[in-house]
């Protein structure tokens, strides 16, 4: 199985504080990673450094390698445009721009440069067949994105996110603002999702974590406690302290 | 976050469960006791008694299954809870064995013994003494000697063994007892059944600890 992040000794500061201590952990090629742990952990900050967010806001620092595909993302002069639509981001709550349902898709789009409007016509529209949206609001493209109910612009997110054609779909806690059936929506669709793309995703939800993962990394202080199968995770974690957490000793 | 009436509620399942373990040890030795002193109105006692022990594993497990519904356990929780599903299981057909026992002694009825019972009594006590050791080592999580009881399951198979090949004999002798000598066979293969079924549950006791499921009582034959 192929590794499409390979993380070797990340260290993270935000100005003096450092975040992430010494995490060495691999993320697999078209599998889902759930990252858990208390807050504060390290789990949000370890994500956006898959794809250096953190950039965004100076003082930031990062020491060891982030390489995927082999080639380390924390190279002076990386596209960082290039980066980001290889690894997209889906946040916690819903953002859609406020355009239309098309447009929010096309944006990202005519962004890289397509210019065809037949080519970005048919890439909307597999987009949104890949979010599991297009069913829905087929109807509906040219209306505000913002009329949309919370869990339909959470997969417009994710059809943003799809439709620059990334490797890398990260995920910030995308179910935390949504209610159940929108939840199990985006669970079925993470299901879809991981058979063309790397699922890494960030959340409290630890029958989430187990419903939708393959892989599970426990985080607590800014370190990776234990990073193994999700199955081993939840049915016999190895370290006391994973147990403690996910049985709710402490937390 | 902590989940403290949560991790109560599992407490008092354990405390349950040693109270189930409790009731059939008590079956066995009673059902054991009435056959040997030929006590018939005890025997039926313990016939009637059986509903309180196969009741007591309706009530662990819808305590069970409530937990899982309301609390999605995981992990040593989930284990404990999977164990405890599978031993109630174990507890209540060692209930209907010492109910079997019992029975036998009620159809034997006002006839004498075919021979004095010695060894019977002895396989029944080594078989509680397993059961009691496994529940022990159920609550203090002692994966060493539950992995030695199921060893101890040879003797209690050799007890058997050797009240078989005796009773067989005495029916060839005297084939006028082969009703009686029947009788004596079966509750001596109950008690052989109730030892097996001590194996099991020292097998949930290992899963429970290790996380590991494994086979521990590899029959000789």
């Amino acid at each position: 199985m192929k590794d499409k992040f390979t993380i070797k000794d990340l260290n993270f500061w935000y100005g003096e504080k450092q975040a992430l201590k010494h995490i060495n952990l691999a993320m697999q090629d078209r599998k889902v990673t759930a990252l858990i742990g208390p807050s504060g952990c390290g789990k949000t900050t370890f994500l956006r450094c898959l794809n250096r967010m953190h950039d965004l806001y100076p003082g930031n620092r990062y020491h060891g390698e982030i390489l995927l595909d082999g080639r380390n993302i924390l190279d002076k002069g990386l596209d960082l445009i290039k980066l980001r639509s290889k690894v997209g981001m889906v946040f916690q709550k819903p953002t859609p721009f406020p355009m239309s349902i098309y447009e929010n898709i096309a944006f990202g789009l005519k962004l890289m440069g397509v210019k065809s409007k037949g080519e970005v016509s048919g890439r909307v529209e597999k987009a949104l067949k890949d979010s599991a949206l297009w069913d829905e609001i087929r109807d509906r493209l040219h209306e505000p994105a913002l009329s949309l109910s919370g869990g339909q612009q959470q997969r417009l997110c994710i059809a943003r996110a799809v439709a620059v054609e990334p490797d890398v779909i990260l995920m910030d806690e995308p179910c935390s603002a949504l209610d159940p059936v929108a939840t199990a929506k985006i669970e079925d669709l993470m299901t879809e999702l991981k058979q063309n793309y790397t699922v890494v995703i960030v959340t409290h939800n630890m029958q989430q974590a187990a419903r939708v993962s393959e892989y599970t990394g426990f985080f607590m202080l800014g370190e990776v406690v234990e990073f193994d199968t999700t199955e081993k995770i939840f049915t016999a974690p190895s370290n006391k302290l994973t147990e403690d957490y996910i049985t709710g000793r402490f937390g | 976050m902590t989940r403290e009436a949560y991790h109560r509620a599992i407490k008092e399942l354990e405390g349950d469960l040693e109270q189930m373990a409790a009731m059939a040890d008590v079956a066995i030795k009673g059902a054991m006791e009435a056959l040997v002193a030929r006590d018939l109105e005890k025997s039926r006692q313990i016939v009637r008694n059986d509903i309180e022990v196969n009741k007591k594993r309706f009530e662990i497990e819808e305590k069970c299954i409530r937990l899982i519904a309301t609390q999605q356990p995981m992990a040593v929780d989930l284990r404990i809870i999977a164990a405890i599903i599978n031993i109630i299981t174990d507890l209540e057909r060692i209930g209907d064995h010492a109910e079997g026992i019992a029975k036998i002694s009620v159809s034997i009825g006002d006839e004498p013994l075919v021979k004095p019972l010695v060894d019977m009594p002895r396989m029944a006590e080594k078989a509680t003494s397993m059961l009691e050791r496994c529940m022990k080592a159920f609550i203090e999580r002692d994966i060493e000697t539950a992995r030695n009881i199921c060893n101890e399951d040879d003797e209690v198979d050799a007890y058997y063994d050797k009240i078989y090949g005796e009773l067989v004999h005495l029916m060839i002798e005297k084939p006028t007892l082969i009703k009686e000598a029947t009788y004596l066979i079966w509750a001596a293969h109950n008690i052989e059944r109730i030892a097996d079924r001590v194996t099991n549950i020292a097998e949930r006791v290992v899963y429970m600890v290790t996380g590991k499921m494994e086979e521990m009582n590899v029959s000789k034959y």
